[in-house]
């Protein structure tokens, strides 16, 4: 066997209150196509952007054809062949796609930009990634898979030999995404080294030789092309059995809570939602990046109000125009955007605590100090938040802990309808079980659950029943029963979808 | 905490040095009036603390100043208004303004700079529209009312010197916005929203009708300052009555605890941060022959002021940090 193109060993990287990567290693051959897989939080993004110059460990080392490199921006990384391609992609859709193509290196001719010579170039590696548009078409213009491919042929036009990509599909047709597929095998077939970050277990089964796992920053383990199952990639993920790890117990529901009906979001005006959410049940939403689920919760919460439709909460009905009217109706909302929409990071974990309830538990407008002191204990205590303190500033605190703040603020208000936005992004395996069960515990105590996550396995395993978003409409309404990773993704992707909608 | 008493213990040594430098820094008189200063800038710098602590700024204060420093004797000796019809209108004027302010800038969503950057030019324009760019004043009347900036209230069992009149306003200012800001649900809620107004906003605050309450009581303060100014000095120029007050404001609240980032601030240390800049102003006069540099002294111990601050805040939350790590990797 040949040796390795890029071999990374022992890698650590902490950030405050967080150990991202503990001594993690990972090997990638010439033309080879590695998977790495974990769950959010697992360390994949932190060790992508190690091995792109984006981050420095704090040890460990990288070698490339057996050589000691140091890796310490993005333009050394660059050089030694090494290219990351974000999930949101890093094109300035003002300028041309030449312009994206040799941004920071463009060639000059008497000092002034060579136009001309620039988009024959950007011909050539447009090519070779299969895109047939002008080079001197506007960047907005163009569809995300479309934008996907000038990020690789601007990789390439700086002879990338290592292409990063991290969660590629995630905004992609599935038209799109096959094209992708494509043009991957046919670099792999050209020398080019591929690490290839995706959720979607089933991309990774059919593009992946070989699968790397990781799990609370470390190697959970790896997997060789006929090893790579779905079964074997969750276990190694979660590091137990699915059936434990998603602690969902189906139960019959109760009445029906909240009552969407025809409901038009800002964003998709055109597009009428209806469903219902019944006490005691929990319902996923999937969809891809942009499918609407995150502007429906918004919708709901007032955050963004609804132009159109009506919504009732236990019969009642309601039209939330701000998030107090939506709290008053008894919704909460567990937002997408911990640290920005969630949590006030320099605050106590006591006043991140209370701030919702507040208002309730004033005495004419002055504050409940003891009130306040009561409702933090009783939450670190019963959500377990590990906190040294109620006066800990939250931003101390790691991920999953932040996110049982954002939890133990709403729960303060016993909220009839529970409405979560990606709830377990970026926190560790442990932290993700216990807001599963926390989860769980509410809905048994009658809870209306609603629940946004790209996660396509805690969809499967936690839902009751699911909703399916492509494009702001709802293309499909899954049983427990009917849920697979299959059925979930021929909704979120297929435009078939469009003619039974209409 | 430590934040003032770090300010306070700067507070001491300017004021000592200067008392060694200069004989007349601790005579009654000098004193007297750096006190009542003191008090004055105290109160305007009380309000921009609020919208500070929102994240916001507030640069038209030393024109609200100037609107209602050459409007009240304007109304008084020009229009010949009754006394509480003028307090009245100039008081609502300065209300009104704050509202304007917060209005344009919650529903808006105009930057709070631009805003008030205007409202500077604004308002002083006005001022010097309508008293014609003529000096403005009380002459020899009005003795009662300006009795509120002038007067003294002697303190039991100290000789030669007495309180000055405003810090009573000061006081009831000072107590009832400490009381505001740390013990009603409204205080929390600008604290909150200060430092992140979008989750305020997610927990149910209504962020807008706080961000008004702030400029309304900047804008608010701001003009009781202007009035006990013209009571104090007796007459207004409108060209320059209270020009760069509003920086004034600003450096005091910022060397007093408030982040410009928003979220964080004392009454307390406002206060002190305002006695502060009164004391380099006088020290300046007293000790130097250059009145011209008092600028250039006092922006440079701002900026060491900040730039201490920042050091000692970046060490306590690496401290911090590893700390809450120790304590979460040992559990």
């Amino acid at each position: 066997m040949t040796a390795p193109l890029l071999e990374a060993s022992g890698l650590t990287k902490s950030f405050p209150g967080v150990r991202a990567l503990k001594g993690v290693r990972l090997t990638l051959s010439r033309g080879e196509v590695l998977a790495v897989i974990g769950e959010n939080g697992a360390g994949k993004s932190t060790l992508m952007k190690i091995l792109a110059g984006v981050q420095h460990p704090d040890s460990g080392e990288i070698r490339l054809d057996q050589q000691r490199v140091e890796i310490l921006s993005v333009l050394q990384a660059l050089h030694h062949g090494i290219a990351l391609i974000h999930q949101e992609l890093n094109l300035a859709d003002n300028l041309d796609v030449a312009a994206n193509i040799f941004l920071g290196r463009e060639h000059l001719r008497h000092g002034l930009i060579d136009t001309r010579r620039l988009r024959q170039e950007a011909r050539t590696h447009l090519a070779a990634v299969g895109l047939d548009v002008d080079p001197a078409t506007r960047v907005s213009t163009l569809s995300l898979g479309q934008q996907q491919l000038v990020e690789i042929a601007k990789a390439l036009s700086v002879n990338a030999r290592v292409l990063i990509m991290d969660e590629p599909t995630s905004s992609l047709s599935s038209s799109e995404a096959a094209n992708l597929f494509r043009v991957i095998r046919d670099l792999r077939s050209r020398g080019v080294s591929i690490i290839y970050i995706s959720h979607r277990l089933g991309e990774v089964k059919e593009l992946a030789d070989r699968v790397t796992v990781l799990r609370d920053g470390e190697n959970a383990g790896d997997l060789a092309k006929s090893e790579i199952h779905h079964a074997a990639m969750v276990r190694l993920m979660v590091g137990r059995d699915l059936s434990q790890f998603y602690a969902h117990t189906p139960h019959p529901p109760g009445p029906v809570v909240l009552e969407v009906d025809q409901l038009r979001t800002a964003a998709h005006p055109r597009h009428p939602l209806s469903f219902q959410v019944r006490a005691g049940e929990i319902v996923g939403v999937a969809g891809l990046i942009g499918a609407g689920r995150t502007e429906l919760l918004a919708a709901l919460f007032g955050v963004t109000p609804a132009v159109g439709g009506t919504l009732r909460v236990a019969g009642q009905e309601i039209s939330p125009q701000s998030p107090q009217d939506a709290i008053a109706a008894g919704l909460a909302l567990v937002p997408e955007d911990r640290k920005r929409q969630g949590v006030i990071l320099a605050m106590a974990v006591r006043d991140n605590l209370s701030l919702a309830s507040l208002r309730r538990d004033q005495k004419r407008g002055f504050l409940n100090r003891s009130r306040e002191r009561h409702l933090a204990q009783e939450m670190i205590r019963d959500l377990r938040i590990k906190t040294p303190s109620e006066q800990q500033p939250v931003q101390f605190l790691s991920g999953g802990n932040q996110q049982k703040v954002v939890l133990g603020k709403w729960l303060a208000l016993r909220p009839r309808v529970l409405l979560l936005d990606e709830p377990t992004r970026g926190i560790d395996v442990g932290a993700k079980h216990e807001i599963y069960r926390l989860m769980e515990d509410l809905s048994r105590a009658g809870v209306a659950i609603l629940f946004v996550s790209s996660e396509l396995e805690e969809i499967l395993g936690l839902s009751d029943r699911a909703l399916v978003l492509h494009e702001g409409r709802i293309t499909g309404e899954l049983p427990r029963s009917a849920l697979s990773e299959e059925s979930v993704l021929h909704l979120a992707t297929d435009t078939l979808a469009e003619s039974v909608a209409s | 905490m430590r934040k003032i008493l770090g300010i306070t213990a700067l507070l001491f040594v300017v004021c000592v040095l200067t008392a060694l430098a200069s004989d007349s820094f601790l005579s009654g008189y000098n004193l007297e009036n750096l006190v009542r200063r003191t008090a004055l800038f105290g109160i305007i710098s009380i309000g921009v603390a609020f919208v500070i602590v929102t994240g916001g700024i507030d640069l038209s204060i030393g024109s609200v100043v100037c609107l209602v420093g050459c409007g009240l004797p304007w109304l008084l000796t020009t229009q010949n208004w009754s006394v509480p019809a003028a307090v009245a209108a100039v008081g609502a004027v300065s209300l009104g303004i704050g509202l304007f302010h917060g209005l344009l800038i919650t529903k808006l969503r105009l930057p709070p700079f631009v805003v008030t950057l205007c409202g500077l030019l604004l308002y002083r324009g006005i001022a010097r529209g309508f008293t014609r760019d003529q000096t403005v004043g009380f002459g020899s009347g009005y003795k009662e009312l300006r009795a509120l900036a002038t007067g003294e209230i002697p303190l039991p069992f100290i000789s030669g010197f007495s309180l000055p009149a405003p810090w009573i306003f000061l006081l009831v200012v000072a107590i009832s916005a400490a009381i505001l800001l740390n013990r009603t649900i409204y205080g929390r809620y600008l604290l909150a929203l200060g430092r992140n107004e979008e989750a305020a906003r997610y927990s149910g605050i209504n962020t807008d009708r706080m961000v008004i309450l702030a400029y309304v009581i900047s804008s608010g303060l701001a003009g009781l300052g202007g009035l006990l100014f013209v009571l104090d000095v007796n007459s207004a120029q409108p060209v320059d009555f209270g020009n760069f007050y509003e920086l004034y404001a600003i450096a005091a609240a910022v060397l007093g605890g408030c982040s410009l980032r928003g979220g964080e601030g004392t009454i307390v240390g406002v206060i002190v941060g305002a006695a502060l800049m009164q004391v380099l102003r006088n020290m300046i006069t007293l000790v130097t022959t250059h009145n011209n540099i008092e600028f250039a002294i006092i922006g440079a111990v701002i900026l060491l002021g900040v730039i201490a601050d920042e050091l000692v805040k970046r060490y306590a939350v690496r401290r911090r940090a590893a700390r809450a790590f120790a304590a979460e990797t040992h559990s």
